[in-house]
């Protein structure tokens, strides 16, 4: 279980995050949601100890971010971030290599190629893994980035919007790929979405944010209503059930 | 196609270190008229020095350019230069031209080290930090020590003799003739062991060219890794510029075509590519200088030229990043 306590980001007088008390349980894919400076990302790398926090403390299966060592968390939570460039010359083999480094330091084992393989098959990135990850496009380097988070194999693997950049074909292909991810194997999937309908469809759990506070957590059901939605986002919407999934129409 | 990131390298890596190894040889025995007994280690010792500076200017140049995720930026151009010309111009403001000449050769070099190494310890202290913003604040930092350091020289060149001026002049020019055999022996063992202690650190480095949240997020200890190999890029720079004097453009040169050559994101590779290559242009640039000019021309100036428009060459093809 990923818990967070009074978590509190300051920069100088601006307040980022005030106070947050949150549970993500074991298992299934959790998103968080929220609008523009909500404080979503801040959450996601202070739980993943990327930015220290000014305040509170945050664990990951009991294990406190702030002082517990670098290299042993690595073993349990992946972080993938927005923003992704690489100044190296790096394949996507290369890439999805470095996704073991916390079990092999650099030097790939028998076991450690055999996960490689798995995530680049995952992903269904073999045609591509020789390719250098600067000539691809936006939506395979996504998925080369994701696949070196999944060779990583930890319980938990936590994206800051995955679906950035990506088009309607390989934002859902993507969405069901995490989903995937924690039913096939096992992961606690935590992801910052934007849409709030891949949200609705896809997550055993919202947490929704505003103004560097939870708002509301729960199953879909519960937090795609229109009131909710009117208290986080300020907009007025409406929400149909179109094939058994509560969709927000909000286009006009 | 598997090993085709795996066996070019080592490939490239070999015909490099041939080149480097036949420039070393032309260079002990081209025009060798007279006993072998002077010329070996009077050559010698100059080889010795052409090959410390450009493996201590280029394993630096390297490293520096993974830590700070910019193959454009090196330490040299990060306010050292500056600061090196401001020692020697402070020197012999204080002890005159004689007093210059005069000095310890061992001291001022020891002065010079110590000194440059903590500047460069205090600066890039900013890229500890773990705000986003590090590493433009660093470049600030580094640019405006620079214009301080060169204002405080430019102020006392207008203070000293005109004489006086000519001796620091030659100086502040890289200078690989006139190197003090003394210093060689304390020099091969400052670079060897900073080079010893950055090979253990090669597996960092390479998940450190990810950038700073991969790194982390692949479970290395960002800042004291970052504080060990900067501490070590110091030094290297301290050791390479108090022994021949500053060669700016150089390390950009090298770790730029090491890219090019290596087609890998291996430091295993890269370092001892850059290392190679930098032999093997400075070890041929003198025999250039020697056999061709007649030692009428600096090598640095040489040096200077090509790799300022390497620069701009970079500068003009992509954006710096």
């Amino acid at each position: 279980m990923i818990e967070t306590s009074g978590v509190t980001k300051a920069y100088g007088d601006a307040v980022v995050l005030d106070g947050v008390d949150l549970k993500i349980p074991t298992g299934g894919l959790t998103s968080i949601i929220g609008p523009n400076g909500a404080g979503k990302s801040t959450l996601l790398s202070i739980i993943s100890r990327l930015t220290p926090m000014t305040s509170g403390s945050a664990w990951v299966d009991g294990l406190d971010v702030s002082r517990t060592p670098t290299d042993q968390l690595a073993r349990r939570l992946a972080i993938l971030r927005q923003e992704n460039h690489i100044a190296a010359r790096v394949t996507v083999r290369d890439l999805v290599s470095f996704g073991r480094y916390p079990h092999s330091r650099g030097r790939l084992t028998f076991e450690d190629r055999a996960h490689v393989d798995q995530a680049l098959r995952f992903l269904e990135l073999e045609p591509l893994a020789d390719r250098f990850i600067d000539e691809m496009s936006g939506g395979q380097r996504q998925r080369a980035y994701v696949a070196m988070v999944l060779a990583q194999d930890t319980d938990y693997v936590l994206l800051d919007e995955p679906l950035n950049n990506l088009d309607m074909k390989h934002s859902a292909a993507m969405m069901r790929l995490l989903r995937r991810a924690a039913d096939e194997l096992g992961r606690t999937v935590v992801v910052v979405l934007h849409d709030v309908n891949f949200a609705s469809c896809y997550s055993d759990c919202i947490v929704a944010m505003r103004d560097g506070r939870v708002r509301r957590s729960g199953p879909p059901e519960e937090i795609v209503q229109p009131e909710v939605i009117r208290e986080i986002y300020d907009l007025d919407v409406t929400v149909h059930e179109i094939e058994g999934h509560r969709t927000v129409f909000f286009y006009r | 196609m598997r090993d085709h990131t795996r066996t070019r390298p080592a490939a490239v890596l070999a015909v490099l270190a041939i080149a480097a190894i036949i420039s070393a040889l032309a260079y002990m025995t081209i025009g060798a008229r007279g006993p072998w007994s002077f010329i070996l280690p009077f050559r010698g010792a100059k080889l010795a020095a052409l090959v410390l500076v450009a493996t201590a200017v280029a394993v630096s140049t390297v490293t520096f350019q993974t830590i700070a995720n910019n193959r454009i930026l090196t330490p040299s151009l990060m306010g050292f230069d500056a600061l090196y010309a401001l020692i020697r111009t402070a020197t012999l403001f204080l002890l005159g031209a004689g007093g210059f000449a005069a000095l310890d050769p061992r001291l001022a070099f020891a002065v010079n080290v110590v000194l440059m190494t903590g500047f460069a310890s205090l600066l890039y202290r900013w890229l500890l930090t773990d705000r986003a913003e590090g590493l433009h604040l660093l470049l600030l930092v580094g640019v405006i020590a620079g214009v301080f350091f060169r204002s405080l020289s430019n102020f006392m060149h207008r203070l000293v003799d005109p004489t006086d001026f000519l001796v620091l002049q030659g100086s502040l020019f890289a200078n690989f003739n006139a190197v003090d055999g003394r210093l060689l022996a304390v020099s091969a063992v400052l670079v060897a062991g900073a080079g010893v202690a950055l090979w253990r650190l090669v597996p960092k480095l390479d998940v450190l060219a990810l950038g700073r949240d991969h790194a982390v997020n692949l479970g290395v200890d960002y800042r004291r890794t970052l504080t060990v190999a900067l501490g070590l890029v110091a030094i290297l720079v301290s050791v390479s510029t108090a022994l021949v004097g500053p060669v700016t453009f150089f390390g950009l040169l090298v770790a730029n075509l090491a890219y090019l050559a290596i087609p890998s994101h291996r430091h295993a590779m890269l370092l001892p590519a850059a290392a190679l290559l930098a032999i093997s242009m400075l070890v041929s640039g003198q025999i250039v200088l020697e056999r061709v000019f007649g030692l009428d021309a600096a090598l640095s100036m040489v040096i200077e030229f090509v790799g300022g428009v390497v620069f701009l060459v970079l500068l003009l093809r992509k954006t710096p990043r």
